[in-house]
């Protein structure tokens, strides 16, 4: 039975990147405006001292020991159970189970960490390879491990929609409570760097070989990035029974498809205009009710202008503050709608603005310009997050304040 | 609500796509691996398209195109779609050259084409369709998270039309790996004598279907799906009935209203016990009807099953193919799938 109305809250907050193992340490980097971009140490690559990345500070032994995960799995799932962990205790829900309880989870390559080390091997050799190191290359068996690792079994899905992927789980929780399928989703993504993604995104030639600088008229490209996000997403029911303060509610979302071209977004934004648009008509609210806008901002020339292009068009003067925290975290592909979902709630239990770091020189096809500074106190009720991606995906969530 | 199935596309081993006879001329293959018999992709795709395509984008593409077809529909309201492994050709490409070259001279399009979500993608592309677009990547649960999208859209009335589906594809290299994991029958057999083997393994299958679904009935539906239920390790066969007790309770149905369990049984000894068990105590008065051995086995074959199930009500007929004498009167059908008893499902199709 499905209930339009129905109120969908966040109860707990869940994040590593590389500006945090936690979510109280990316607060305290993106306030003191601290990147995590730098030179590549993980990747056996030879664009190590080439292209720079945002890689998450912890090693997989050190991941294993806070998650109890083998240390030999995906480091994708192992930064999935980091985050997917701390937003399950941060929700306290533990003396309200049993509830019916879901994981939905995104990634863009699933095990592929593990998978390329097997391939080297293998292609030489099909009987050559350890199979340990294929049995997870699939995006589902990722998720898996998180969800045996957190003992959810009622519900346990995966979307991969490339970069909007986990923007799309997050919506996608939030429907199975609406419909009355499930009490709480466990809800958002992960994704670790591998040389498969880092050589991708280097043959369309997107990489910058410097820090990345979003939404600036000299863009050159996008840092990949690493980590995961997630938000524990909670029924009426449930927020009533739980004492804690709930971080807001999850008000509008959306997903349309730019249907452009394969990786490009088009010049006047279609997709991403009508992802914000039919959140806003979700939500009830007006362009001018948001307060902050959570930019897709990649870096690259394509995506920054089509994005802005298409806040133009759908907003007016005076525009909501807003930036891009990859500038902070890289570009995290399938985690980067779960993490920016993350700060969103944050920003608006706090009153934060995020800056947009390294912004020199506004773009001039654009009328507004992104916040350079953090700022606090401020009143933060309405935040819009953008997450859009390769095959034209486009998603828009809007977090409201209580 | 009733979630009505309009029309169907179906890219199989098996000769399934568009109109034709019902499962009578079977496609027989020995082996361990059962190849889609795939159709001329330029009634369904643009030559320029189709030169760029690797297999599975060109079938769940051209399933998707024979769907559409079917239904009249040039746009639908949303597109749901389920792969287990996403693009694994254009992935074990790009992993290769990457190996090979050392990492340099790479070229984008594999790459591109890689990512999960290209099909989908695509059928966006060719049609200009703006609406909803979601890829599941779920393992045996795919498919079923895909279709429970859908019907969600279908009840929110966010969508009126919802064109959804499922595709998986094997490739050399996966059919070498999943063998190493022991997967797959050692002995050559003919897939029709899938059943009859009693050894360990099944068969590789691989298959793109997709569905045309409405919220609102029409004069040529197939059937309507009435539910779609997955569940994840059950303990044993006693949470198996709980739970396939569960959904018809919430159905309000009793196990008597089901006229036909399509089961998924695969050939490997140690798998179908799953099932048999149930033989034996919930559906011990039911025909049965099987279908992997038309198909192989798939992380995604109920999108097979599902196929199956709508024309056999639409047909009024059950194909001798199934294994069960044909009966009359198939108003509901139960499918009942497991892979690897990790990814349980249930669909709930009856005659509109």
């Amino acid at each position: 039975m499905y209930t339009k109305n129905a109120a969908v809250y966040v109860a707990g907050v869940g994040v590593v990147s590389a500006i945090g193992n936690n979510t109280a340490a990316c607060l305290q980097s993106l306030e003191s405006g601290t990147a995590g971009i730098g030179p590549i140490t993980s990747l056996e690559t030879i664009h190590k001292n080439v292209l720079p990345v945002a890689e998450v500070k912890l090693t997989n032994p050190e991941l294993s020991a806070a998650t109890g995960l083998p240390a030999t799995v995906s480091r994708t799932a192992l930064l999935g159970m980091k985050a997917a962990k701390e937003a399950w205790e941060d929700a306290g829900l533990s003396h309200l189970l049993p509830l019916r309880t879901g994981l939905v989870s995104a990634n863009s390559v699933g095990g592929m960490d593990k998978t390329e080390s097997f391939f080297s091997t293998f292609i030489k050799n099909n009987q050559g390879g350890r199979l340990r190191n294929v049995v997870n290359h699939e995006c589902g068996a990722v998720t898996e491990l998180v969800a045996d690792g957190l003992g959810i079994k009622h519900f346990v899905t995966t979307i991969s929609t490339a970069c909007s992927s986990s923007a799309n789980s997050i919506f996608y929780g939030a429907r199975l409570i609406k419909h009355n399928l499930l009490d709480v989703v466990v809800a958002g993504g992960a994704d670790a760097l591998t040389k498969f993604t880092l050589n991708g995104f280097n043959t369309l030639q997107i990489l910058d070989r410097e820090f990345c600088q979003p939404f600036d008229e000299n863009r050159r490209g996008l840092n990949l990035g690493e980590g995961a996000g997630y938000v524990v997403l909670v029924s009426e029911t449930v927020a009533q029974k739980i004492r804690k303060n709930l971080y807001g509610r999850l008000s509008g979302y959306s997903n349309a498809n730019d249907a452009h071209h394969q990786t490009a977004s088009s010049p006047e934004g279609t997709g991403s205009y009508m992802a914000m648009s039919a959140a806003l008509s979700l939500s009830g609210l007006q362009p001018k009710d948001i307060s902050y806008i959570n930019l897709h901002g990649t870096g690259t020339y394509n995506n920054d202008i089509s994005e802005g292009t298409a806040i133009r068009r759908l907003f007016e003067a005076p525009y909501p503050k807003m930036s891009s925290t990859k500038s902070f975290t890289g570009h995290t592909l399938g985690a980067s709608g779960g993490i920016e979902a993350v700060f969103s709630v944050l920003a608006i239990k706090h009153g934060f603005i995020y800056p947009n770091l390294r912004l020199q020189t506004p773009m001039q096809a654009l009328p507004f310009v992104p916040e350079t500074l953090f700022q606090k106190n401020m009143t933060v009720n309405h935040v819009l997050s953008n997450s859009f991606g390769f095959g034209g995906n486009c998603s828009s969530l809007i977090f409201s304040k209580l | 609500m009733k979630t009505f199935i309009r029309a169907t596309g179906n890219i199989s081993p098996q000769k399934t796509l568009g109109v034709g006879p019902f499962l009578q001329n079977l496609v027989i293959q020995t082996g361990n691996r059962l190849a889609c018999t795939e159709p001329d992709y330029l009634k369904y795709i643009d030559i320029k398209f189709i030169r760029r395509m690797s297999r599975i984008i060109k079938m769940g593409t051209a399933a998707a195109m024979e769907c559409l077809q079917e239904a009249g529909i040039k746009n639908p309201d949303a597109i749901t779609m389920g792969t287990a492994y996403g693009c694994l050709e254009d992935t074990g490409v790009f992993l290769k050259k990457m190996a090979e070259q050392n990492e340099e001279m790479l070229t984008p399009t594999a790459f591109i084409q890689s990512t999960h979500n290209t099909i989908g993608a695509q059928i966006a592309l060719l049609l200009q369709c703006h609406n909803y677009n979601n890829t599941f990547v779920h393992r045996g649960f795919s498919f079923e998270s895909a279709l429970l999208d859908a019907m969600m859209l279908l009840e929110e009335n966010t969508a009126q039309t919802v064109l959804a589906g499922a595709a998986d594809e094997i490739t050399d290299a996966s059919h070498a790996i999943l063998s190493r994991f022991g997967l797959y029958k050692k002995e050559p057999i003919a897939n029709t004598d899938l059943f009859a083997s009693h050894t360990k393994g099944t068969v590789a299958g691989e298959g793109a279907a997709f569905f045309l679904l409405s919220n609102q009935s029409s004069a040529t539906d197939y059937a309507s799906l009435d539910a779609v239920y997955t569940f994840y390790r059950p303990a044993g066969t006693t949470e198996v009935e709980r739970h396939i007790a569960g959904l018809l309770q919430q159905q309000a149905l009793s196990l008597a209203d089901i006229d036909l369990v399509v089961c998924g049984n695969n050939g490997d000894a140690k798998g179908d016990t799953v099932y048999h068990a149930l033989d034996k105590t919930i559906f011990a008065q039911h025909p049965k009807a099987y279908y992997k051995h038309l198909c192989g086995e798939y992380p995604t074959s109920t999108g097979f099953a599902l196929w199956l199930a709508a024309s056999i009500i639409k047909n009024k007929s059950l194909p001798l193919a199934l294994g069960h004498a044909p009966f009359g009167n198939i108003k509901r059908i139960l499918i009942y799938n497991h892979y690897e008893n990790i990814h349980h499902s249930l669909m709930l199709v009856s005659a509109c």
